[in-house]
């Protein structure tokens, strides 16, 4: 019963979080601007890194999440980087 | 899924919620990502994943790991810390990327800087009374929009 209540609701949130994946590839793919495709790449890196949460939890190892934390610091990592590469033409200065 | 095998009601219907909470909520962030209509609306729409998407599906993998394991399993918070650490660096960072180059490109619909109060103008009344050492903004201008 618990067993069965559990895995719909980890089937679930796999479909969404891979439907939301979709919709950020989308919005990376066809954003007018490039601010709109770093804004879809950087929201691509969290659902990513949830979507690995939650294959963590499915599998049961502890690996996935390192994993997710590994997509997470460079999710951020490279928002910065584009960000900045936006406002100044150049990364490093 | 052996570790499902014999959970608890109680742990397995907040575990459920939370992760049906969680997944929801960043599935309608990036809807709004694609359906809004400015960049600037846009930028306020994955956060609902990158808050209580994130929370939610990190506080359901702690109560089920906690369970699973013969002990409490807390190392999601440093995955959480980082992700509502970070998240608002780099959309501030992203904001003022998009703000300088519509400025540059010299939209309409985007607010001009402000123009700083000169260093030498104000030097003979300014110490000692308290005075807001901020420039005074333009009296016909909304200044929480303003770059400094």
């Amino acid at each position: 019963m618990t067993e069965t209540l559990i895995t719909w609701a980890i089937a679930y949130a796999q479909f969404a979080l891979a439907v939301a994946a979709c919709l950020a590839t989308v919005r990376a793919l066809r954003g007018p601007r490039a601010q709109d495709r770093v804004l879809g790449l950087d929201t691509l890196y969290v659902t990513a890194m949830l979507l690995f949460v939650v294959t963590g939890i499915r599998v049961g190892t502890p690996f996935f999440f390192e994993a997710a934390m590994v997509i997470g610091v460079m999710g951020f990592v490279a928002t910065v980087a584009l960000a900045k590469f936006l406002i100044r033409g150049e990364v490093i200065e | 899924m052996k570790h499902l095998a014999d959970l608890p009601l109680w742990i397995g219907v907040p575990v459920a919620l939370l992760l049906v909470i969680g997944a929801t909520l960043t599935l309608l962030g990036t809807l709004g990502l694609v359906r809004l209509r400015s960049f600037y609306d846009r930028l306020h729409a994955p956060t609902l994943g990158t808050s209580w998407g994130a929370a939610a599906t990190l506080l359901a993998s702690m109560i089920l790991f906690s369970w699973t394991e013969v002990r409490a399993a807390v190392h999601e918070l440093v995955l959480g810390v980082l992700v509502m650490v970070t998240t608002p660096v780099t959309l501030m960072l992203l904001g003022r990327a998009a703000l300088h180059r519509d400025r540059a490109e010299g939209h309409k619909d985007v607010p001009p800087a402000v123009a700083r109060e000169r260093e030498t103008s104000g030097t003979d009344g300014r110490a000692g009374q308290g005075a807001s050492p901020r420039p005074a903004l333009q009296p016909d201008s909304p200044g929480i929009f303003m770059d400094r």
